[in-house]
């Protein structure tokens, strides 16, 4: 073995392409395989990509790293499911960039929070998370409600997320910032909005129809987590990886 | 071998360029006292979430990448590459390659990516992917910094004076050929537009999550491990002045942790939507790294052979050799917690955070600051530190705070795992979340007061250093260099 190693201690380029190659295979088996065999995302029925103001909403939860402290990954344990919902589905981040999972849950998971609280809760809940949860230790995020959404360039965001491989058709992009509005305003005609996002929650999300807040894009996020997939027509069989 | 000791004696041509190694180490010892302090307040944050101040740049969520950036890349990465551009020259017996332009590009380019860095955090510019939260521009320029440094560290190693390449630069070779290939691989992604900060990954959901963790987990295995194991192959032989235990397993050890570490991603995404063969691929080798990081352990404790007694009269060395046992524990839990059925009860949990401090805590500062201490004497020309007193109440006041941490980290960690699938006798859960939120608070109260001690520490060093550099030497007892065996008078 000394013989062999002598020349690698003794060749810089020797030393420099063993090591690169060493280190490459780990990734090479154990990542790219994820790229192309079709039954790592399960087919599911529901599926979307996020609408303009949930995509701007889950854009500021990325912003403010709300995954450090939870999570959006519900393990298939009995636990779990009775404490969150059905386990989460790898089709249910496919629109995902980055995805979300987290790894710590100094709070609790919200990969199905969607539809479990009022609008007026996560309000309140996020000016002040101690006035509806004595014990929490999440820090308050009061500034979401006064800060006006910025929302000029969501056509580019939409531009981007379709150059990368996302279903937004054209006439999403089009329409992109009078559905961000739309979405957000009671009574408006939504029926296009719906068309192409179905199930999509609308209506006013922070209490004051006339503004249009970071506080209505969390939350139009946050409604939206877990709700997407028709749990009724899943056949878990038909998904085993 | 005996190349270390060999080495210093002769000297090359061209003088070592040591200002440039100066710069480093006050940098680390700067970024260290920085880190330290933001860890200690988000620490307080999680136990008294008033210090959130209701202000959008002060939250944990902004504050926490600030913390681990901080001390892993400002604190690891100078340290790190200091210490490279120290080792590489004195084993190479060549000075830097580039000469001191190139070698300030480095300096000042990473200091520059720091700050870019962490400005982001502050104002909400991030990827929110962990351990990789700067956003496409920083990325960029990391990535002209960092093939700068490859420049300087390959073409020192090319005009080399020594036949062999000492072990120490395998291990910072692997160090950063592999995170140069970890940040380019994970980091891609599209900006929304070239004048904005906003950019969406080139992954989504599931791959995202793999691409991410097969990045994460190698910047503890190639950042915090490999580089640092090159730190101890050439301090701890250096200190001790004895060989390095055995050559023979330096090299098996080498091999076989570079092999095995890039697989060992999965086992931060066990039972979630991965599928299952990654998560198995995953834990195997992250049960068979155990054993080259052992390998790597035994090598630096047992290179002690024959100067076991430098411990007691030498607290540089000690604090070198507590932190390669300090790896040997927490090489040993990692495995642990990457079985399946044991990570179903650590996963999202704080015995995951206080597994990370025993290896960052106690085996990335320690020996760090073990190198550190080392340095500064040699690079300013001092016969020793100001006080090895001080370094002595440092190393204890630091042990002190890491073992208040991690027990206090494991004790939440499991209650709270436990506590999460407890049922009562009717079959329903037995504890809400926040109940399960409400009793981790004594043990964040001590987590934070153990790591309080860890930054007090760091300011005993920083004022030892300061005046070791000024050249003041406190007048203080000694430590016995060798064993009292006269008799009694």
């Amino acid at each position: 073995m000394k013989l062999i190693h002598a020349k690698a201690e003794k060749n810089l380029l020797v030393l420099f392409l063993a090591v690169f190659i060493t280190v490459s295979i780990g990734g090479i088996v154990e990542v790219l395989p994820l790229f192309t065999i079709e039954s790592t995302i399960e087919k599911v029925k529901g599926m979307r990509p996020y609408t303009p103001l949930e995509l701007t909403g889950r854009n500021i939860y990325v912003r403010e790293g709300c995954y450090l402290c939870h999570s959006q990954m519900i393990r298939p344990f009995r636990d779990e499911t009775e404490r969150y919902g059905h386990y989460s589905l790898a089709a249910e981040s496919m629109y995902d960039r980055p995805f979300q999972w987290g790894s710590k849950r100094t709070g609790p998971d919200l990969a199905r929070v969607g539809g479990k609280y009022s609008n007026d809760w996560h309000v309140r809940h996020l000016i002040n998370p101690r006035a509806v949860v004595p014990e929490s230790v999440m820090p308050g995020y009061p500034h979401l409600a006064t800060t006006p959404l910025k929302v000029d360039d969501i056509a580019d965001h939409l531009k981007t997320l379709k150059f990368l491989g996302d279903p937004y058709s054209d006439e999403m992009i089009a329409s992109a910032r009078a559905d961000i509005a739309d979405q957000a305003t009671p009574d408006a005609d939504v029926d296009g909005l719906l068309k192409r996002y179905p199930k999509a929650a609308v209506g006013d999300f922070d209490g004051h129809p006339d503004r249009l807040t970071e506080m209505d894009a969390v939350i139009a996020y946050l409604q939206v987590l877990g709700r997407m997939v028709d749990f009724t027509q899943f056949d878990p069989g038909q998904a085993d990886r | 071998m005996t190349a270390v000791a060999q080495t210093s004696a002769a000297r090359p041509a061209e003088p070592y360029l040591e200002d440039i190694v100066k710069k480093f180490t006050v940098a680390s010892v700067f970024w260290a006292l920085v880190g330290l302090f933001v860890g200690v307040y988000i620490a307080f944050q999680l136990a008294f979430p008033v210090l959130n101040l209701d202000l959008p740049w002060t939250t944990f969520g902004r504050l926490r990448p600030l913390h681990t950036s901080a001390v892993i890349f400002a604190f690891g990465g100078n340290v790190l590459i200091g210490t490279s551009f120290f080792v590489v020259q004195r084993t190479c017996r060549a000075s830097l390659f580039g000469g001191e332009p190139l070698a300030r590009f480095v300096f000042w380019g990473y200091q520059l990516f720091i700050v870019m860095a962490a400005i982001g955090y502050l104002t909400g510019v991030t990827q929110s992917k962990e351990y990789a939260e700067p956003e496409w521009f920083v990325d960029i320029w990391l990535t002209i910094v960092w093939v700068a440094y490859l420049a300087v560290f390959l073409g020192t190693i090319l005009k080399r004076e020594e036949p062999h390449i000492y072990v120490a630069n395998w291990f910072y070779l692997a160090f950063i050929v592999t995170i140069a290939l970890l940040h380019v691989g994970n980091n891609l992604a599209v900006p929304v537009s070239f004048f904005g900060a906003k950019s969406y990954s080139a992954y989504t959901g599931v791959q995202d999550a793999m691409t991410q963790w097969w990045y994460g987990h190698n910047a503890v295995g190639f950042f915090l491990t490999a580089g640092f194991l090159a730190i101890m192959y050439y301090f701890v032989p250096k200190r001790a002045e004895r060989p390095v235990y055995s050559y023979r397993l330096s090299i098996v050890h080498f091999w076989a942790l570079i092999f095995i570490y890039i697989w060992a991603g999965p086992h931060h995404l066990h039972y979630t939507a991965l599928p299952d063969w990654a998560q198995t691929l995953g834990m195997v080798f992250s049960i068979m790294l155990w054993m080259p990081s052992w390998g790597g352990m035994i090598n630096g404790i047992m290179t002690l052979s024959g100067a076991w007694d430098k411990l007691r009269t030498d607290p540089v060395l000690r604090f070198l050799v507590t932190a390669v046992a300090f790896y040997g524990m927490s090489t040993f839990e990692g495995p642990l917690m990457s079985i399946r059925a044991v990570n179903s009860l650590s996963h999202y949990t704080d015995w995951t955070i206080g597994h990370v401090h025993a290896g960052a805590l106690g085996w990335v500062a320690m020996i760090s600051f073990g190198a550190l201490y080392h340095l500064v004497p040699v690079l300013w020309k001092r016969a020793g530190l100001y006080s090895m007193r001080l370094v002595s109440y440092h190393f204890w006041i630091a042990t002190v705070g890491i073992v208040l941490y991690i027990t206090a980290m494991w004790i939440s960690g499991i209650m709270q795992g436990l506590m999460w699938r407890a049922y009562d006798e009717w079959g329903f859960l037995q504890y809400s979340f926040i109940e399960t939120v409400e009793a981790m608070h004594p043990y964040y109260v001590v987590r934070a007061l153990g790591g309080t001690l860890f930054l007090i520490g760091g300011f005993v060093m920083a004022y030892n250093m300061y005046r070791t550099v000024k050249g003041d030497v406190r007048v203080e007892k000694p430590f016995e260099t060798a064993p009292q065996s006269a008799p009694a008078e």
